[in-house]
Parts: structure tokens; C-alpha cells; sequence
């Protein structure tokens, strides 16, 4: 449904957009490809001149570097796996016959609104703390050791930290796409023969699968880049435990002070979010045709 | 399912429904309880979930130490601000894509949100020059470009869905009957995707007011927002408990109270075209 | 005033060639219904026409003017829809005065045409309904209300009826034949259904993978197909057509018998066949037929035609009603 004047018009309409999003992306990425293979210190701005591929290759040498490569997919996957698996379930519960449907909705949708920072000191202090977390004290009355999470489990302590924060998100469109399901296709199949698991195997979960795709997509590209989580809760730790590649990255930039390494590190982080990225629009491309 | 649900069915589901929500919830309502307590019972073992010396003492400290008002108006002008800016950038963008579409609309979709998976950390140091060179660091009109420009393909993406269900033939006829362009989106368009807009501008007044790194690392004094405040008081020892959980509150309440009576109109909205 | 003149006018969606190249001309106040089966093209021809695409050549006409490159506001053309297309968010006034606003008219004298409009339609007592609490029937004449306050120089109608129930769309047929009547305004049809072609238009243009098959009248159309897809599209039910001995016997490859055409006889004739299924409608009896060599056949007899499943039966052809059609589907003369 077109003609060429409404494409044109089309063209124009689009041009703030991609113009300044490519600028937004071009300009910061071209200044840190440069900063990446030059000598750039705050702490000695005296030194100065190309460090060829030398912040390259400190980043690859890095012991902290693979560790934070790791660190980082497995946060990104921890998160997604508990919160589309949990956001299914709950999702599930909720779209039950139950009384008071939507204030339900109101407190599980509640955590979205808590800006991650908050949230993590909310964790950090009032529940994980040793001493006076409610954790602890939970851990007391049962007569256990208290679990140390942010040290002894750095990683699983921010990926239940994040993961409670997302999961509102992935319940909600998961749950909205399961009320879109019609009840007459599960009358079909249950006519058919089909026991409940099955049902939910054979059509309410393919029915999700936009959801579930869009939830990764969407979860994906805020997951990638989670810092605050990581800044208020451990700062990286104990030793490297937590740290991810961003923080990572964070950490020579503004503690180190060696801007050129942390550009290195920039351009690093952008080739692995892109591969991510092409991996996840290719596979999750062709679910989002409409 | 028309089929008749027995009270004991659905008391057991509420029961779990309820049970899974409360807990869900728990971390906000104990940090706003906590807020109320002196710092001696925030931290009494056992725990207490109820004391007999409420106070508002948390508040009125927070509120003196540091000049709340500024931080608040801050977030409020930066996320209305960029959410507002998003929108009038991003309904002509995703005009376009829904109702022109090409063989490259759905890539340019993909391009731009992909913009969003640099990570931030990656071009801080480059930002951050920029911001100083051109004036912008520290300024709410710089946060408002950025958080703008940081959300802008998720705009995008959420209207051009939303857009993608309203029938062509709708804007068709509009322009049949000797409507310009303008008139099309003006007064077709527009009102007809009001629900969407309006779900679109509350999840992105959402995000940009919890947007915490460029929020912290563009800003010092003078723009700062509530993320900000939040940061000031970091990790507070044993007997600040109490203040921590106020500020907190402070930060998170007026979103939470907007987002509580918005959920419907959120909800309805948030589903990226999941739903069809 | 209304004469549209296409001239070579060809479309193409990248190399798919939906429509070759058309000339057709449509006079001031004749009402020309496009029919042919889905994906002939008839849509787009429309909605060139409508200029909601571009020609990727040729020219249109309008009064007399070149409207190749006009944008469709700028016509003075209407359309109604198939969906309605009504604005949801708008009351059914706002609906119809719509396009009297965007013609910047001042709202007083809009509402007053809208509302004359609203009473020719019976909808004066829908105006400040939302189309979302109206019927099928009454969104399609809020569609044609909002046509008609343009004054417009032609309608463009495109498949109207087709979500309407039977009965509705029976009505909607005559009140649009009426509304043409009254209007003798230009109209521009568009179906795929051969009824709505034969009962409306003074002229139909009956076209096929975006190329016209034939342009005349409907009973023109009926008594001279131009062609065996014309002769089988054309009347309800389809002709039959037969091929082999038969039809060399006449000189042709293919002939065509329609069913009210044929005679019944329980003893002799000149196909032998057996019924397979008897319709009785009660007016008419419309009997399917396995022919001997020549596969089914529809005959039409009255309705006190007393033959069931399995009964014997002769059909002959009555004389002077054998469509003949050569080597290349033409009729031969």
C-alpha cells in the first residue's frame, strides 16, 4: 500500500531517527576506537603516543578477561533462564480463576518500578547482609550459619538480584500472551484426548513463543549492559568473582585511570555484544515476522 | 474456559497466586516498613515486622541532609522530558515502518536496537568528553538527549507494533477523503493509537527514571536526579538502615505510585507485538 | 461529472506483472463493476485508480484531466472500503463530516450536510453512536454516508459486501443500485461475486490475471461471452463446458451449455447420466449429473422436477443455446 510520494515521505520521516541514533552510535564508537590504540592515562597524562595493539592484547592477557566473558553470559543466561522459566509459571498461576486478579498484578509487577540501584542495596543491605540482612536472621531462627551470599555466591547473589527485578516484566508479556490464547483451542484439544501437560506442551507453549522470544530479545540487550547491579552489591568481588566485562571495563576507565586500555576493552565488549546480537536477531528474526 | 471452577479450585489457586505475589512484593513493603522504624528496631533481631515506636524521623533526616526537591524535579523533568521528545521523534519513525514498510524495515528495526546493546560502560569515556565539549555535562537537556536517544529504539520498536495493528485501509480512507498527511497521523493515527502511546511513554518515563549510569556519570550537582540521591547514600553500616530504606522509599515512591495506577494501561501496551 | 479514462496503464510489484496493461474507458454516471476471481487484479486497478498506488505506467484520466501522478486527496474520488475503514474513536457525525472538515468546510454547514446524508442512509439516529456499537449493515452505510457528503466526481467500491450475511448484503445491493439512481454519479465496483456484477452494473469489465477478458453489459456478458472464462465466470450456476467429440462435432474445441439450457427427459435425449445430488429450492431444482465421457454437468429444472440420487436422465441442449469456443478459448462466430 504505497506510492512513491508516501515512500518518500516515508524516507523523511524516518531520517531523525536514524540519524541521530547513528550518530548517537558512530561517534562515541569512532573516539573509542581511536583512545584504543592510543596511550591514554590519567594518571600520567605525560605519556602519550600509540600503544599500537598493546591494550588489546593486556585485555586478552588478562586473567580477569575470560573470567569476565564468562561472567557476563552467564549472568545474561542465568537472568533469562530464571525469569522466563518463573514468568511462565507464575504467569500460569495467575491466568488461573483466582479473586483479586489485579491487585495480584499490582504487586507482581511492583519490582519493575524499583530503579536498580534501590533495589540492589535493598538486597545488598536489608536481606544478604551477614549480620543484620533478614536472611541472616532467618538463617539464625532455623539455627544455621548464616549464608554469606555477596561473598561466598558474588554471581548468583546479582543473578537473583537481577532476576527479581525482570521478572515482572517477563510475567506480564507472557501472561498477556497467554489471555490472547483461545479457549476453544484448548477445548479442541482436550476433546482430543489431550492430557493438561500435554496441552500446555503442545499448544499453550507454542503459543508463547513470540513472547518468550521478544522477553530474551528485550532482557538481552538491558541484561547485557547491567552495571548498577554489580557496582552497588560487590563491586566486582571478592577478588574478580563477579566482575563482568563491563565492569571490567569500568574498572580500568575510572579506578586504573588508563583510558586507552578500557577503550580496548570497549571495542571488545561492542564485537561480542554484536555477535550476540546477530546470533539472537537471526534466531529470533523469523519469530517476530508478522 | 466456560467450565464451571469449583470455590475449592479456585481457593487453592488464590491461595498460591497470592502466596507467589506476596513474596514477589516483600523486599518493597519491608524496605517502606523499615522506613518507619528507628534504627535500632531496623536492625533488632529477631526481626520485627511490627514496633511500637513508628517513627518519621528517617524522613525528615533524609530530607535535611540532602536537598531532595532538586533530585526529584530532576528525575521528573529528565524522564517526561526524553519520553516526550522520544515520542514526537519516534511516531513519524514508526508511521513509516508500519505503514510503508520495505524489505529493509525489519533490519533497520534490528540496526536500531542493537544500538542499545553497546554497552555503556564501553563509551563512557567518550561520552563524557562529549558532554563536556559541548556544554551538555551536567545539564538537564543533556540527560534528556541522552536517556532520549538511549530509549529511542525501544519507542520505536513498541509503536511500530502497536501501529502494525491498526488497518491500513483506516489511513487509506483518511487519505481519500482529503486528508493530508499530517491530518492523517493528527487525527487518525494518533488518537486511534492513544492506548499504545500511552503505554509506551509510561514504560519509558519508567526507564528513564531508573536509568542509573549516564544519570551518575553525566551528571554532578545540577541535573542530578533521584538515581543520584540513591548513590550518595551507599553502603551504609549497621545502625543506617532505617534512613537508607526512607531514601529508598523517596526514590522508588513516585514511580512506584505511577506505575501502580498505570499498570492496566501499561500492561495493555507491553507486549512488543508478542500478542497477536 | 465522472468519465475515467485508463490509458496502457500497467502495474508491477517488482517482476510480478499484476497488471499487464489495461485501456478502458468508464463514462459520467454509468456504474462498472470490476469482477473476476481473487488476485485478478481488480483491487489494484481500483486502487490505482483511487491513487493509493502508483501506475508503473500509462495514464488516468479524470474528467478529462491527467490524474497520473495526483495524490488520491486531490481526485475527488471516494472509496468505500471493505472493512468500512470507519475511525473508531470518531461518532458516526464525526465519521461522515470527516472529510467535509479535512475540505476545511465550516463545521455548521457540515453538520447540517451530514446530517441530510445521515437521513438519506436512515442513520439519523446514529450519530453520536461510535461504529463499534453499530451493525455490519449500518458501519456500511455510515462508509457510503461518508462517500457521499464529497460529492464526489466518482464511488469507488471496493468487494462492500462481502462481510455482510447473505440476506444484508441482498438489501445492500438495492440500496446502492437506488443510491446510483438518485446519485447518477460515476461508480466503480469492485467484486468477485457474479451476482452482485450482474444485478448492479451497466457495464462490467470482467477481468482475469490483470488483463480485461470482456467489457458490456451484463445480459451482453450472459448471451455473448466473449470467451470460456467469461462464459463459465459469468451466470450462477457455472455453464457447462464440454470438450471431445461433442464439441468437434460443431467445429469447436470447447462447447458451452448453461444449465437452464438444457432440457430433461427421463427417456431419450442426447447425454445419458445419472443424477448425483438434486437441490431442490423449491423454485428450482438444480440437478448434478455424471455424464457418460463427460464427467458432471448442472442442469436447472422447475421446481416440481421429481428425480432423485441415482435416477436416469437425458439432457439435451435446447437449440440455438451451444456457446462454441475455438483453440484459444474464443468464441467462434
Amino acid at each position: 500500500m504505497a506510492t512513491q510520494s508516501s515512500r518518500a515521505t516515508a524516507r523523511l520521516m524516518l531520517a531523525p531517527s536514524v540519524i541521530m541514533l547513528f550518530v548517537w552510535m558512530i561517534v562515541p564508537l569512532a573516539m573509542t576506537i581511536w583512545f584504543s590504540f592510543r596511550i591514554y592515562r590519567l594518571l600520567s597524562p605525560d605519556r602519550t603516543g600509540w600503544a599500537g595493539i598493546r591494550n588489546y592484547t593486556w585485555f586478552f592477557n588478562s586473567p580477569d578477561f575470560w573470567l569476565g566473558i564468562s561472567n557476563t553470559l552467564l549472568l545474561v543466561g542465568g537472568v533469562l533462564a530464571i525469569t522466563i522459566i518463573f514468568g511462565v509459571l507464575i504467569a500460569l498461576l495467575i491466568d488461573q480463576p483466582v479473586w483479586g486478579q489485579g491487585p495480584l498484578r499490582i504487586l507482581v509487577i511492583s519490582p519493575f518500578f524499583v530503579m536498580p540501584p534501590v533495589a540492589a542495596s535493598i538486597w545488598k543491605n536489608l536481606f544478604m547482609h551477614p549480620q543484620n540482612g533478614l536472611l541472616a536472621s532467618a538463617a539464625q531462627g532455623l539455627g544455621m550459619e548464616p549464608i554469606l551470599f555477596l561473598q561466598s555466591y558474588p554471581l548468583g547473589s546479582i543473578i537473583f538480584i537481577t532476576s527479581w527485578e525482570w521478572l515482572p516484566f517477563a510475567t506480564l508479556i507472557l501472561l498477556t500472551a497467554l489471555q490472547s490464547l483461545s479457549s476453544e483451542q484448548l477445548e479442541a484439544a482436550e476433546m482430543d484426548g489431550a492430557s493438561a501437560l500435554s496441552r500446555f506442551r503442545f499448544i499453550t507453549l507454542p503459543h508463547m513463543t513470540r513472547a518468550i522470544t521478544v522477553v530474551i530479545l528485550i532482557q538481552t540487550i538491558f541484561l547485557l549492559s547491567i552495571f548498577g547491579e554489580i557496582f552497588t552489591t560487590t563491586q566486582g568481588g571478592p577478588g574478580s568473582a563477579s566482575t563482568t566485562l563491563p565492569y571490567m571495563i569500568y574498572k580500568q576507565a575510572l579506578i586504573a585511570k588508563d583510558i586507552g586500555r578500557a577503550a580496548a576493552g570497549g571495542i571488545i565488549a561492542v564485537i561480542l555484544a554484536n555477535i550476540v546480537a546477530v546470533f539472537l536477531m537471526r534466531s529470533m528474526g523469523k519469530h517476530l515476522d508478522t | 474456559m466456560a467450565r464451571a471452577v469449583t470455590p475449592r479450585r479456585k481457593l487453592f489457586f488464590t491461595l498460591a497466586a497470592w502466596t507467589v505475589a506476596l513474596l514477589i512484593f516483600f523486599p518493597v513493603f519491608w524496605t517502606i516498613l523499615t522506613s518507619f522504624k528507628t534504627e535500632a528496631s531496623a536492625v533488632a533481631t529477631p526481626p520485627q515486622l511490627f514496633t511500637a515506636d513508628w517513627t518519621l524521623q528517617n524522613y525528615s533526616d533524609v530530607w535535611a541532609r540532602s536537598d531532595y526537591p532538586r533530585f526529584f524535579l530532576n528525575s521528573v523533568i529528565i524522564s517526561i522530558g526524553s519520553t516526550l521528545l522520544g515520542l514526537m521523534i519516534a511516531i513519524p519513525a514508526a508511521w513509516s515502518m508500519a505503514f510503508v514498510p520495505g524489505k529493509k524495515t525489519k533490519d533497520l528495526l534490528m540496526w536500531m536496537l542493537s544500538t542499545k546493546m553497546m554497552p555503556a560502560a564501553a563509551v563512557l569515556i567518550p561520552m563524557y568528553l562529549i558532554f563536556q565539549k559541548t556544554g551538555l555535562f551536567d545539564t538537564r537537556i543533556g540527560l534528556v538527549l541522552a536517556l532520549m536517544l538511549m530509549n529511542l529504539p525501544v519507542i520505536i520498536w513498541m509503536l511500530y507494533t502497536y501501529f502494525k495493528e491498526i488497518p491500513g485501509e483506516i489511513l487509506e480512507a483518511a487519505r481519500m477523503d482529503g486528508a493530508s498527511l499530517k491530518n492523517e497521523v493528527l487525527y487518525i493515527l494518533t488518537p486511534m493509537a492513544v492506548p499504545g502511546i500511552a503505554s509506551t511513554m509510561l514504560l519509558n518515563i519508567i526507564l528513564a527514571w531508573n536509568e542509573a549510569f549516564w544519570t551518575i556519570t553525566l551528571t554532578t550537582v545540577n541535573a542530578a536526579p533521584l538515581s543520584a540521591f540513591i548513590a550518595s547514600f551507599s553502603a551504609p553500616q549497621g545502625l543506617f538502615y532505617a534512613k537508607l530504606s526512607a531514601a529508598s522509599t523517596m526514590a522508588i515512591a513516585p514511580i512506584l505510585i505511577m506505575g501502580w495506577f498505570g499498570q492496566k494501561q501499561l500492561v495493555r501496551g507491553l507486549t512488543f507485538g508478542a500478542v497477536k | 461529472m465522472g468519465k475515467i479514462v485508463l490509458k496502457q496503464v500497467r502495474k508491477s510489484f517488482g517482476d510480478v506483472h499484476v497488471i499487464p496493461s489495461v485501456d478502458l474507458t468508464i463514462e459520467n454516471g454509468e456504474f462498472v463493476v470490476f469482477v473476476g476471481p481473487s488476485g485478478c487484479g481488480k483491487s489494484t486497478l481500483l486502487r490505482l485508480i483511487a491513487g493509493l498506488e502508483d501506475t508503473s505506467s500509462g495514464t488516468i484520466e479524470i474528467d478529462g484531466k491527467d490524474a497520473t501522478m495526483l495524490p488520491p486527496a486531490k481526485r475527488g474520488l471516494a472509496m468505500v472500503f471493505q472493512s468500512y475503514a470507519l475511525y473508531p474513536h470518531m461518532t458516526v457525525r464525526k465519521n461522515i463530516m470527516f472529510p467535509l472538515k479535512m475540505a476545511g468546510m465550516d463545521p455548521e454547514a457540515a453538520t447540517k450536510k451530514a446530517d441530510a446524508a445521515a437521513k438519506v442512509l436512515n442513520l439519523t439516529n446514529y450519530m453520536e453512536r461510535k461504529p463499534g456499537q453499530l451493525s455490519g449493515g449500518q458501519r456500511q452505510r455510515v462508509a457510503i454516508g461518508r462517500a457521499i457528503v464529497r460529492e464526489p466526481a466518482a464511488f469507488l467500491f471496493d468487494e462492500p459486501l462481502s462481510n455482510l450475511d447473505a440476506a444484508l448484503r441482498g438489501n445492500m445491493r438495492l440500496e446502492i443500485t437506488e443510491l446510483h439512481q438518485t446519485l447518477k454519479t460515476t461508480m466503480i465496483y469492485v467484486t468477485h461475486d457474479q451476482v452482485e456484477a450482474m444485478t448492479m452494473a451497466d457495464k462490467i469489465v470482467v477481468l482475469q490475471a490483470g488483463n480485461i477478458e470482456q467489457v458490456g453489459s451484463p445480459l451482453e456478458l450472459y448471451n455473448h461471452p466473449a470467451n470460456a472464462f467469461v462464459a463459465g465466470f459469468i451466470g450462477s450456476p457455472r455453464m457447462n463446458l464440454l470438450e471431445g467429440a461433442d464439441a468437434a462435432a460443431v467445429g469447436a474445441k470447447t462447447i458451452g451449455v448453461r444449465p437452464e439450457h438444457l432440457e430433461i427427459s427421463t427417456t431419450a435425449g442426447q447425454w445419458k447420466g445419472t443424477v448425483a445430488v438434486a437441490e431442490l429450492l423449491g423454485s428450482d431444482t438444480f440437478l448434478h449429473v455424471n455424464v457418460e465421457g463427460h464427467g458432471t454437468m448442472t442442469v436447472r429444472g422447475g421446481g416440481d422436477v421429481n428425480l432423485r440420487h441415482g435416477d436416469t436422465v437425458y439432457l439435451t441442449p435446447q437449440a440455438g443455446k451451444t456457446h462454441r469456443f475455438g483453440q484459444d478459448g474464443k468464441a467462434l462466430v
